[in-house]
């Protein structure tokens, strides 16, 4: 393994012509272009859809979660039905289905600049926490519902105030490692409905600025950018898995 | 269930004919016995003859099979009866403590007197530190249970069922996860409960705090109850053969 990666390594840096590369991709000025709007609209607009759609992902999946984990039959094949669905069609449909298929089928439009995009991205985070969601209520153990509910405490009132917050812990680093996700996928949303100037985000920016400059550098800016913000919260994840193991 | 408080007349804890099935596991063949206001009761056997399912009976963490559960002349086997309201009257003690990692001791011992009672937040914080120092824990209020030792998180568990001022506790061998120097004071804290007229049903294989504290002695055995009486007379002059056999078997140790 290490030796294959080696060789290509080697060849790359034999054969690549190393001053295109920096004309086209590494272009100091026009990377300089991109400020301050890279940062002040786009990064700005691709984490009000990452928010939004978490925020909707994580409402909607601890519907979904304590569905599949109730003893109605109906709500645990609907919850099921839901989360292979959404899991196994890629999130470019969704958004599809979201922002064409709904608004013609069903006269369903959602409001709102960022409303379509955010509704889509949730729906499919939705499908993803509600796993991550179930995993963590059932990893709470049986003892903590047994102590609330012989304290009087109502099943709702025991799922609310013991199960959850206890479940939310143990969700922590998954949760996060979701969010990261999801913070990729908002690249999508431009991608398939399209954008405003005022809801631009870090790769529709690129994209345009691209266009404008007929060069590659904006994209290694964005890239940059994405891994400005994603970097932090993939370490935040690993130190939040390392520091529960610990406390167990 | 009436405010004034328990009434000395009614028995606190009235079980019969009780049966309970686990699918096709018959673990409690019919049982019949009570519990009077302000008596101490031990129920003793070993262990798979159906001492917690019988505990957990009373206070609807298992639903009967067959039979009755009346709590002051109530019946709460009755389908119409509010569980969650029976509940607040019965303090439950769980061998694992089971406290609430998440919350620190005060609020281990406000959860529900807040959720359930609707006490406002600083009635509940006073009775809170006042059952705290019942059990000798003042000082661990702002702790997290995690920093507790297992006999210190046994008295926050017992202290936070007595914040919901509860006719009755129930303890479900609350020493037998502890290490050996850590069950005295559990222990201590269960015979001032009981000497303070609390009424107790207390599962428990400390053979010397039964002999000493319980007005009545329960031994079980295969889901049915062998033989009672007064813990002299259970533990001196065991009248049943099987009893015998236990309490041998318990002397080896
Ligand atoms: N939830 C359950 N499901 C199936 N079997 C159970 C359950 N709870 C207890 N049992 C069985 O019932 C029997 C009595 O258990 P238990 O009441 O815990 O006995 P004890 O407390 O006297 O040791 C055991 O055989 C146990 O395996
Ligand atoms: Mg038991």
């Amino acid at each position: 393994m290490y030796a294959i990666t080696a060789v290509v390594v080697a060849a790359v840096i034999v054969t690549a012509d190393w001053a295109t590369l920096q004309r086209v991709f590494l272009d100091p000025e026009i990377a300089a272009e991109s400020f301050p709007g890279i940062i002040t609209i786009a990064a700005k607009n691709t984490l009000i859809f990452t928010v939004l759609g978490f925020t909707g992902g994580l409402v909607l999946g601890l519907f979904l979660a304590l569905m599949r984990l109730s003893s109605i039959t109906p709500y645990r094949w609907f919850a099921a039905t839901y989360v292979e669905v959404f899991r196994g069609i890629p999130a470019v449909v969704t958004l599809l289905l979201v922002g064409f298929v709904l608004p013609i089928a069903l006269d369903v439009r959602i409001p709102g600049t960022y409303g379509p995009g955010s509704v889509g991205l949730a729906i499919v985070a939705a499908a993803y926490m509600a796993e991550t969601i179930r995993g963590g209520i059932e990893a709470v153990p049986r003892g903590q519902v047994e102590a609330s509910r012989s304290l009087g405490m109502s099943g709702p009132q025991t799922t609310f105030w013991i199960v959850i917050p206890q479940a939310f812990r143990i969700m922590l680093p998954p949760l996060t490692n979701e969010l990261v996700l999801l913070l990729k996928d908002t690249a999508l949303v431009a991608l398939v409905l399209g954008s405003t100037a005022a809801t631009v985000d870090i790769y529709k920016f690129a994209r345009n600025e691209v266009a404008d400059t007929f060069n590659g550098t904006p994209l290694v800016v964005a890239a940059f950018v994405y891994l400005l913000i994603t970097l932090p919260l993939t370490y935040l994840a690993r130190w939040l898995e390392r520091r529960g193991n610990q406390s167990r | 269930m009436t405010a004034a408080g328990p009434d000395p007349d009614v028995p606190a804890i009235r079980i019969e004919r009780l049966h309970k099935s686990f699918g096709t596991l018959e673990v409690l063949r019919g049982i019949d016995f009570q519990v009077d206001a302000g008596e101490v009761v031990c129920v003793i056997g070993p262990s798979g003859s159906g001492k917690s399912t019988l505990l957990r009976c009373v206070n609807l963490l298992e639903v009967p099979t067959a039979g009755r559960v009346l709590i002051e002349g109530v019946d709460i086997t009755d389908p119409e009866c509010d569980a969650d309201a029976v509940r607040t009257q019965i303090g439950m003690v769980f061998q694992h403590f089971n406290l609430f990692p998440h919350l620190d001791v005060l609020g281990n011992l406000t959860i529900a007197q807040r959720r359930v009672l609707k006490r406002p937040k600083d009635e509940a914080g006073t009775v809170a530190a006042e059952v705290l120092a019942r059990v000798g824990l003042t000082d661990k209020i702002k702790e997290y249970p995690a920093r507790l030792s297992g006999g210190q998180q046994q008295r926050v568990a017992i202290a936070r069922a007595l914040a919901m001022h509860p006719d009755m506790m129930l303890f479900d061998e609350a020493t037998s996860a502890l290490d050996p120097e850590l069950v005295g004071e559990v222990l201590d804290v269960m015979r001032r409960l009981a000497s303070e007229g609390m009424t107790m049903m207390v599962v428990t294989h400390e053979m010397e705090f039964a002999r000493r504290v319980a007005d009545r002695i329960v031994f079980m055995d295969e889901g049915v109850v062998v033989e009672e009486g007064p813990p002299a007379r259970v533990l001196d002059d065991p009248r049943e053969e099987r009893t015998r056999t236990f309490l041998s078997a318990v002397a080896q140790h």
